[in-house]
């Protein structure tokens, strides 16, 4: 196969796809991986990153938008946003408030539930449950676990993640080479 | 305080549990290590087998008769898949197990690769618990860099690979063959059986598909043998000869309205009540219970009245429930209307069925529809029946669908219509007083967007 020009996947991400390549006897196994990695990079995967990884993989891309269209988790139209918060509206947690600290949270942010603020800070989507049942009610924001939130809360619970997460993708530009169009 | 001594959670709430060292300081891994020297593989399944390990996912299926499934002398490759896209709502163990203890997980894959000559595990976690792909990350290099994965282990011909698989949110991936579909990359869309995964599952080799906790249990066998394992639980039934019984400790998950929501374990057949009372701290605010899940919203609802119920494989299935589930307790009550639990049942079902088989598809988005007419405050009395069957019309039971999700979905339904009726009709004449005596067909209230 003749190396396809890319329009989204930098040559990094292709190499972190190709080095689970061996973990599967079929390349198509590499789809969800390979979402997964646009995903967390981009925050959304267009659809010149779904022709990107079908072409590095070998399919069509139609069966990988096939594919990505199954999962709600996969943003398409445009990135979420810096913080995503899954807000559990399953059964533990709405009989401990979940319904109600969603709307408190949807309110807050002045956006629908699924909705993004204007600046791009914060996604608020309902999730089934969490399996933290024990915590309820409860929020994953990013990779963390809000448990036995208060409605009054937490929103500044959130908002320490979100700081979190700044923290974070400002090191990460610090960090990194810079890429140049002749790099 | 409980008389039982954990042994599945034995460590959690230790410091360090999820590392190699604590793990092997409580005897973990010399188990493995002293089967793969001293026991064939079909030792190993007898093993399990004569345990009577029955699979915690939810099915309840015996573990050693499913890897007795897969062709014998087959040239390979052969996979095991460890289920932990754990979704169901109510169910946290294996989240407890993976974040505080991945090497008894671990630990199960190994022995549970070995007796059915697996040579490649994939562990398909669901995308919500970072901390789980995390810990468990770090646990199984921990366990390459000790020489126990890899190639030739321990100088042996077994060689085995386990790999992370992060799923994307959709319960389906829960179902066995919903979850090898994804792992190949498709959406989770499950497969007719048969063929059965032991025959042609992921990549269209023989595969087992089997739940975190049932790998924790196959653990716990290695270290302390199937006898330790059968003086827990409840034994078969003497005149039964089909009753394979519920053997060994469990892990239920108790949460909603009780004083202190945890995982406990404790030995299969405990009552509901006993898990409540002595476990949970009773029922929160002083309050009485109305209803309890026994296990896992799919498996239906109990009345207070039925509270006694062992909470075995057959407990809940003799007071109309589908089964034990995944032993999640969910309390509810005195203050909740059925009816807006049961709307939160159908709101489930209705956005995670797969929408590959029509009645489930329209079925559980329809039941969701008459639930948010009846709540706000536009039911008929008709709308019972109509629930009803639909109820009995959708499912694997019925025949009319390919998995077992809608037969989930209709349980709650069922159960609660029948168990609390009374509660339904006087909600539907209060709120609706001009029409709850229609039985014209009416439009939906509005269209619910699903799946």
């Amino acid at each position: 196969m003749s190396s396809p020009e890319l329009k989204c996947l930098t040559p990094e991400m292709v190499a972190e796809i190709e080095a689970l390549a061996p973990r599967y006897p079929d390349r198509r196994a590499l789809v969800l991986p390979a979402l997964h990695l646009v995903q967390k990079a981009l925050r959304h995967v267009p659809l010149d990153a779904v022709v990107d990884v079908a072409n590095v993989l070998g399919y069509p891309p139609a069966e990988v938008q096939d594919t990505l269209t199954f999962y709600q988790f996969f943003h398409q139209e445009k990135p979420h946003g810096t913080v995503r918060a899954f807000v559990c509206r399953s059964v533990s947690c709405a009989l401990r408030g979940g319904d109600d600290l969603l709307e408190k949270l949807c309110s807050q942010y002045g956006i629908e539930p699924y909705g993004t603020t204007d600046d791009g800070s914060v996604t608020i989507e309902p999730a089934e449950c969490l399996g933290a049942c024990d915590f309820a009610p409860c929020v994953l924001a990013n990779d963390d676990l809000l448990k036995n939130l208060d409605p009054a809360a937490a929103a500044a619970a959130i908002e320490a993640v979100k700081v979190r997460a700044d923290q974070r993708s400002s090191a990460a530009a610090a960090a990194a080479p810079r890429v140049t169009e002749d790099a | 305080m409980p008389p039982f001594e954990p042994v599945l959670l034995e460590a959690i709430g230790t410091p360090e549990s999820h590392t190699l060292a604590s793990y092997r300081s409580r005897g973990g891994y010399a188990p493995f290590e002293k089967l793969l020297a001293e026991k064939q593989p079909t030792e190993v399944i007898e093993l399990v087998k004569s345990a009577g390990l029955r699979g915690r996912g939810g099915a309840g299926f015996p573990t050693g008769v499913k890897w007795g499934f897969l062709p014998k002398d087959h040239p390979g490759p052969i996979y095991l898949c460890v289920n932990a896209d754990e979704s169901e709502p109510g169910t946290f163990n294996n989240r407890i197990l993976m974040e505080d203890d991945p090497h008894q997980v671990i630990e199960g894959t190994m022995i549970s690769s070995y007796a059915t000559r697996a040579t490649t595990a994939y562990i398909y976690l669901r995308y919500e618990y970072p901390q789980a792909w995390d810990r468990l990350q770090a646990a199984i290099d921990e366990a390459y860099a000790a020489g126990l994965l890899g190639k030739n282990i321990k100088g042996s011909d077994f060689s085995l690979d386990i790999y992370l698989h992060r799923g994307a949110a959709a319960y389906i991936c829960g179902e066995e063959t919903g979850l090898i579909e994804s792992i190949e990359g498709k959406r989770a869309w499950p497969r007719i059986k048969p063929p059965f995964p032991a025959i042609e599952g992921v990549f269209r080799k023989p595969t087992v598909v089997n739940n975190v906790e049932t790998m924790a249990c196959v653990s716990q066998i290695a270290r302390r043998g199937p006898e330790w394992f059968r003086s827990i639980g409840v034994p078969a039934d003497p005149e039964n000869p089909r009753d394979p019984g519920s053997y060994g400790p469990k892990l239920y998950c108790l949460s909603g309205h009780v004083e202190k929501p945890g995982c406990y374990e404790a030995p299969l057949g405990i009552t509901l009540r006993q898990l409540v009372d002595e476990y949970g701290g009773g029922v929160w605010k002083g309050r009485k219970a109305k209803a309890a899940i026994p296990g896992g919203i799919s498996m239906g609802l109990m009345t207070e009245a039925e509270f006694d119920t062992p909470l075995d494989f057959k407990g809940p299935g003799t007071v109309g429930c589908m089964g034990l589930g995944t032993a999640a307790v969910v309390v509810i009550d005195e203050t909740v209307s059925i009816v807006d639990f049961l709307h939160n049942s159908c709101r489930f079902f209705a956005h995670e069925s797969c929408g590959q088989c029509t009645p489930c598809r329209e079925g559980t988005s329809w039941n969701l529809r008459i639930l948010e007419r009846i709540r706000a405050g536009k039911g008929r009395l008709k709308d019972l029946e109509i629930l009803l069957e639909n109820g009995n019309a959708m499912g694997m039971m019925p025949g009319s669908t390919i998995c077992g999700l809608a037969d989930g979905a209709a349980w709650p339904i069922k159960n609660a219509i029948n168990k609390f009726r009374d509660e339904f009709e006087d909600y539907i004449k209060r709120t609706n007083p001009e029409g709850w005596m229609v039985t014209d067909p009416v439009p939906a209230l509005q269209i619910v967007g699903a799946h």
